[in-house]
């Protein structure tokens, strides 16, 4: 038998690449009579050992990383294929603090298996949920998603058991499932590396959403800034169907549900749920007016389910492990495991899938071992482009809808984007402004214009001129904004651009003004 | 439009047109076929979908992706969001600017480079990150990001 080798075919990977080191490898193989066969697994999340080879031995799987081409000849001379000492061996990769240390429910195949074949998912516990699920009534499913405590993993943090409830009762000849890939946020990449690393758990996630709302009709609209999760996609829903994951008779019973993938062209604000609608129904993504609400009135007027990815992979777990085995991990009314994605200037970042609860100093320094410059941290912004910029002094706050919203922040899609000490935040806080003003879909003045009054702004405060009046301004425009925006791009911009003035006033020329404040 | 363009474009818009929600679809197809959307496609997608010919210009125009005018030949989408800010894009637009003499957001002069911002890739931890036409790159500081350059300028 050919001894297995596994090489990511994840993006992030490619980009530093992997590609190379797989040719190299084969040929490196090839030459020393080994047979041998690569496995493009997707990435285990800890991007900054990309490439992150793995082989076969009989002690299990050994990894290597981060691998460049250029290391390859020298790793395969040493014994790499015996999974033999050197400087990049990195022992079995389960047992790194980085994985040990993470609770990976919705990614616990991510990196292990190949994506693309059923018969490895299967083995790795895939398809459990959905063979649950077709045991049970529709109305239990829904029961069970309510029970697990579930909330929007895509922002807003609404019960998903409660969405999809709304669509099962509303009475409809057809309705849909909508996977929201649009994945915008800076900081994150979660949605992409589970649709490339495990792509039949969002699959199966939607197929289990499916039958419990009486949707026959999925479609799973990703970014375009992400063409390997589009391939992927794609390649999985053929082999789904013919794996009879999807189509007629899914999991062998009466149930029909088949999926499609559709591609955004580059706009933040697609991301929104009512503007993706527009967006799928073939128009500019112009945010809609709730009510009506999705679930009542959604994608081509029909009751739509829409879900961030994540909160529909989350279903298969709770459909095999029950309610309860979701339930106890979690704080408060955050329940389960929050796929986290440590990003920006940071040792050990990637993702890791923890219980609600963390605190953020613990990611920062602990987990994630500090910034990669070796410079300190000055500030960690959460949450997005959106979500506010918390300072050292806040890093007691844990992971927790809640808590992030008492600190007047968000835990958003659960990106944290380290900064380091050369930061300039007035500027971090015109991005924001600069943000809005280019991805603003246009629909309300507050967002479209007060986003280019706000850099506007920012640039005379940066310039030194009227500070004190032009911060007074800017406050201004910042309330005018939370209050008078339909959606939360305008609505939200306000938190990166407080925070950054409220915690780091010293970078607006205006320490003692403000914190005399407060 | 030269007549086996008109060919290609009928062709796409037998494929698509009856599909739900058609316009984004055909748009990114047109987009792959030519590189562009042909100004003299707009009417032709708008008749196959019983739109007026505002409505696609109004789709055509809204988002970012779409392009009126050809490509440059190699084009270099460098990630301007807040996790490669983290890690000092900023010094890499810099030094791309300077190294292939364009400015971020503009073509070349012979039109056969282009740079241009893009809002992440979801590569957030292995930044600065950039598309080059349609590979991903990452790590874009010191040696990898000279070698880029070099291979954009041969
Ligand atoms: C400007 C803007 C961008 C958004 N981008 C995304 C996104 O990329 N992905 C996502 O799942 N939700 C995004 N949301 C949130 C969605 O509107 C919506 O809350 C979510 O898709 C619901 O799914 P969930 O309940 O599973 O989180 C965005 C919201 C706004 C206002
Ligand atoms: S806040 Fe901005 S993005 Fe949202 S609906 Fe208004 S104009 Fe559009």
């Amino acid at each position: 038998m050919s001894q297995r080798v596994y090489i990511p075919c994840d993006m992030a990977a490619v980009a530093v690449g992997a590609d190379q080191v797989a040719s190299a490898i084969t040929l490196a193989a090839h030459g020393l009579g080994r047979d041998i066969e690569i496995v493009r697994n997707g990435s285990r999340g800890a991007f900054e050992l990309e490439t992150l080879v793995e082989v076969d031995t009989p002690q299990g799987r050994i990894g290597y990383g981060p691998v460049d081409p250029s290391d390859v000849a020298g790793l395969v001379a040493a014994g790499l294929l015996d999974g033999a000492e050197h400087r990049l061996r990195l022992g079995s990769p389960d047992a790194l603090p980085f994985f040990r240390r993470q609770t990976r429910l919705t990614f616990a195949r991510a990196g292990l298996i190949d994506p693309l074949s059923l018969a490895d998912y299967r083995a790795h516990g895939g398809l459990a949920g959905i063979e649950a699920a077709t045991t049970l009534t529709p109305t239990q499913v829904v029961d069970l998603i309510k029970q697990s405590g579930l909330r929007g993993r895509g922002g807003a943090g609404f019960p998903t058991g409660l969405k999809w409830d709304t669509v099962a009762k509303a009475a409809a000849p057809q309705k849909y499932v909508v996977c929201n890939a649009d994945e915008g946020d800076s900081g994150t990449f979660a949605d992409r590396l589970l649709m490339e690393a495990d792509p039949f758990t969002l699959i199966e996630g939607m197929a289990i959403c499916g039958y419990a709302v009486g949707a026959s009709l999925g479609f799973i609209y990703v970014r375009s800034e992400y063409p390997f999760a589009i391939r992927m996609l794609n390649r999985a829903l053929e082999i789904a169907r013919s794996g009879g994951l999807l189509g007629a008779s899914v999991a062998g019973t009466r149930f029909a549900f088949d999926i499609e993938v559709r591609v955004g062209a580059g706009a933040y604000v697609c991301g929104e749920e009512t503007a993706l609608l527009e967006s799928l129904e073939g128009k500019r993504g112009q945010v809609r007016a709730k009510p009506p609400l999705p679930a009542h009135k959604g994608l081509f007027g029909q009751p739509t389910v829409i879900n961030n990815v994540l909160s529909l992979a989350a279903a298969p777990y709770i459909l095999a492990n029950g309610a309860d085995a979701y339930r106890d991990f979690g704080v408060g009314r955050s329940r389960g495991t929050m796929p986290i994605q440590l990003a920006g200037d940071i040792a050990n970042g990637g993702l890791f899938e923890t219980p609600f609860g963390v605190t953020l100093g613990d990611l920062v320094d602990d987990i994630g071992g500090g910034t990669l410059s070796g410079r300190a941290v000055r500030a960690v912004q959460v949450g997005g482009p959106l979500g506010a910029y918390f300072p050292r002094e806040l890093f007691d706050t844990p992971f927790d809808y809640e808590a992030f919203t008492e600190r007047g922040g968000l835990i958003g899609h659960g990106g944290v984007v380290v900064f380091n000490d050369r930061v300039d935040m007035a500027r971090q806080a015109r991005f924001a402004m600069e943000f809005c003003a280019i991805e603003s879909c246009g629909k309300c003045t507050p967002c479209r214009i007060g986003s280019t009054r706000g850099v506007e702004t920012l640039d005379r405060i940066i310039a030194g001129q009227d500070r004190a009046a032009n911060l007074a301004v800017l406050e201004d425009l910042c309330e005018t904004m939370k209050f008078g925006s339909l959606c939360a791009l305008g609505g939200f911009t306000p938190y990166p651009v407080m925070s950054a003035l409220t915690h780091f006033p010293e970078d607006f020329g205006a320490q003692a003004s403000i914190k005399a404040a407060e | 439009m030269r007549d086996e363009e008109i060919a290609t474009l009928q062709a796409i818009l037998a494929d698509q047109a009856a599909r739900p929600g058609a316009l984004l679809p055909i748009l990114h197809q047109v987009q792959h076929a030519f590189g562009f959307i042909p100004k003299d496609a707009v009417p032709q997608i708008a008749l196959a979908l019983n739109l007026t010919r505002a409505e696609v210009h109004g789709v055509v125009t809204f988002y970012a992706d779409f392009r009126q005018t050809p490509p440059a030949r190699k084009v270099i989408k460098l990630c301007r969001a807040e996790a490669c800010q983290a890690r000092d894009s900023d010094a890499t637009a810099a030094r791309l600017e300077q190294g292939l003499g364009v400015t971020l957001g503009a073509a070349s002069a012979d039109g056969s480079l282009a740079l241009e911002p893009i809002y992440c890739l979801g590569l957030c931890a292995s930044g600065p990150a950039a598309l080059v036409n349609e590979t991903p790159v990452a790590r874009l500081t010191g040696e990898r990001l000279e070698r880029l350059i070099a291979e954009a300028l041969a």
